[in-house]
């Protein structure tokens, strides 16, 4: 078991690498592009470019300029925006990264637990006005774009209804560090997090009653009724358990893009500087160094997630453990 | 009488319009008893029996007749009620005991879970139970096998734990749907085996669908031949195998090589296929495949007389 987990680990490690090593080589080694010069950013002195010349390696081979930009994002952590006057990346990623944690954490509780209960609802209810009902609001959660239901909800909460009793409980965009200040932390995310969701809601809702219903079809579903279970066993140990296999598979890949910055809009919508909005300021302005930093971040949650997902799975599916 | 099946009829409605899969089967069962139901695919021999344990869950369905279970009807009897004779008093084998598992739980939690439905014993009581199970449907070493995965075990170690999940609440009726036919032929051997071994130790009364003649003729006591949602035949086993009635048992009787004497060149095969339910012949189903129809065949749909032995056959009612 130990070993298995630090084969996994050794493997993130390992595709992390292949991961900066073609970012790096997108980024610094295109022919025909001076990156020193993108660094520095525009109408930048010759002076700076040969400052940054120097400080990024590029009068030195590749494999030393890749050594540095690695040294300088993960050892010394000391990686300089010159494009934003001195700005060290590093800092300002460790800065975003709550942000986005705390909203797409956040969002994930909500719709795996939602969507969990309409799955099973919707599934057993099969046919129902209950199960036409649940699965019409799911196709419009998934049809409603999150920026435009995020203005919508900011126009509901933070004005046309912000003085009635409803909504006066909900404070001013922006984010609230969750260690000074949980209660503004958690009450400036509600928001947020219900409208991240239901997109999310609305698809594994779907995908978990569609799985169930395969499952329902096995014939040891019919083995379970013949050995007398009560109907929500079946479902509920039976069913549910083998079709969690297609809503973990889904919840790795979606949470890992989340959490490394597709969470954009959002963040953007609710004035959250979170990874999204830092990559996105980022490749605005060709910010290089900072591009490096959160994609490098970006993939380091999308592999970590990805691991998480076949931990999952060796706990769901007795299958995939070997002997 | 044990079980006591008059007239069932089971239909399915579908787009094509309604198919009458069993069109009145009646047959008794005494306790201790093995009946053997022989028929192709599609002669509605599953279907009756699924009827039986309440377990057409198609809500096409419509089920038709009268199920009397030590006198109690189960036609209409509420689910919960249901639930509480099926795998308690009524148990059931499938045919492929590749599916029949639920894949992520382990043997011993799946037999322990049934015992834990129907009997308020503790956790570690019904292990203990479950160990004695694969004991007696000859697991090596059960208490090892308990905590084994259905993925881990070959088809026959599946097939016995099915079994032994089968007979956990000790049942006064078990349903055998085609457990062998899944099977090696050296492994069927061990489950016909333990079949009987049952019927000896546990004096449970056991309905065997198969298609296969060979082990009606080494298992059952008695006989009951379906065609096309129809009883066709019904006798003891010597009867039945010494002078079959129906031209459709004798086609089947006859489709088998014989052991001893000369070897045909060619095995007879009946000619032609089952009919399509939803397109019977208005007179006798079997009519159109059978090599002694006359006229009279294609009008008239025979009964099956009472006796002990008697067959759906208008020769039948001449002689």
């Amino acid at each position: 078991m130990i070993y298995a987990i630090l084969r996994r680990f050794g493997q993130m490690l390992f595709v992390m690498f292949g991961i900066s090593v073609i970012v790096f080589l997108i980024f610094f080694a295109t022919p025909g592009s001076d990156p020193a010069a993108r660094i520095a950013g525009r109408n930048a002195s010759p002076e700076v470019l040969e400052a940054v010349r120097h400080s990024f390696g590029f009068d030195r081979p590749l494999y030393v300029q890749y050594g540095l930009m690695m040294q300088k994002i993960f050892v010394t952590g000391d990686l300089t925006s010159f494009v934003n006057r001195g700005w060290k990346v590093v800092p300002a990623v460790l800065d975003a990264i709550p942000v986005t944690l705390s909203l797409v954490f956040g969002a994930a509780i909500l719709w795996v637990v939602v969507s969990v209960i309409i799955g099973i609802v919707a599934a057993a209810t099969r046919d129902s006005w209950l199960d036409k009902l649940l699965m019409a609001l799911g196709l419009i959660g998934i049809s409603m774009p999150v920026y435009w239901l995020g203005e919508v909800m900011n126009l509901i909460t933070q004005s046309r209804y912000h003085d009635t009793w409803l909504f006066s409980w909900v404070p001013p965009l922006g984010y609230k560090p969750l260690m000074s200040d949980p209660k503004g932390w958690f009450l400036t995310l509600v928001i947020p997090w219900i409208t991240l969701a239901v997109l999310y809601i609305g698809i594994y809702g779907r995908v978990l009653r569609a799985a169930i219903i395969e499952s329902m079809q096995e014939d040891f579903i019919r083995t379970a009724r013949a050995k007398g279970l009560s109907e929500t066993r079946i479902l509920l140990r039976h069913a549910l358990r083998t079709s969690l296999i297609a809503f973990v598979t889904l919840f790795g890949l979606d949470f890992g893009a989340l959490v490394g910055g597709s969470a954009l809009l959002t963040e953007v919508v609710f004035g959250l500087n979170g990874i999204g909005k830092l990559t996105y300021d980022a490749m605005q302005n060709l910010d290089l160094p900072m591009i490096m930093a959160t994609v490098m971040y970006a993939s380091m949650f999308v592999v970590i997630a990805n691991a998480v997902v076949d931990f999952v799975y060796i706990l769901l599916d007795p299958r995939v453990r070997t002997s | 009488m044990m079980l006591s099946v008059r007239d069932l009829k089971v239909s399915f409605r579908t787009e094509d319009g309604l198919v009458w899969a069993i069109d009145g089967v009646s047959f008794d069962l005494d306790e201790g008893e093995i009946l053997g139901v022989v028929g192709e695919s599609g002669s509605g021999k599953t279907v009756s029996l699924l009827a039986v344990m309440g377990l057409i869950t198609d809500p096409n369905a419509t089920i038709e007749g009268s199920i009397r279970y030590k006198g109690r009807e189960l036609v209409g009897l509420p689910a919960k009620e249901l639930r509480r004779l099926r795998g308690n008093e009524i148990a059931m084998i499938f045919q492929d005991p590749m599916t029949a598992l639920t894949p992520v739980y382990t043997i011993g939690w799946q037999i322990a879970e049934q015992i834990r439905a129907h009997q308020n014993i503790s956790k570690a009581k019904a292990l203990d139970r479950v160990e004695e199970l694969l004991a007696e449907v000859n697991f090596p070493n059960p208490r090892e096998a308990m905590s084994r995965y259905p993925h881990q075990l070959s088809g026959g170690m599946r097939q016995r734990a099915v079994i032994a999940m089968a007979l956990s609440c000790n049942p006064a009726l078990l349903v055998a749907d085609e457990p062998t036919t899944a099977l090696d032929v050296t492994v069927q051997a061990g489950i016909l085996d333990l079949v009987r071994k049952l019927r000896a130790t546990h004096n449970s009364a056991v309905v065997f669908i198969t298609h296969d003649m060979g082990v009606v003729s080494e298992l059952a006591d008695r006989v009951m031949v379906m065609y096309a949602g129809r009883v066709v035949e019904r006798g003891s086993r010597s009867a039945l195998f010494a002078d079959p009635r129906h031209p459709y048992t004798r086609a089947l009787l006859g489709s088998i090589p014989p052991l001893t004497g000369e070897k045909p060149r060619r095995l007879p095969a009946i000619p032609g296929s089952p009919p399509s339910l939803l397109r019977l012949p208005q007179g006798c189903a079997f009519g159109p495949r059978c090599p002694l129809r006359y006229d009279a065949c294609a009008a008239e749909k025979p009964a099956l007389g009472d006796g002990p032995h008697a067959a759906a056959c208008l020769l039948e009612a001449q002689a």
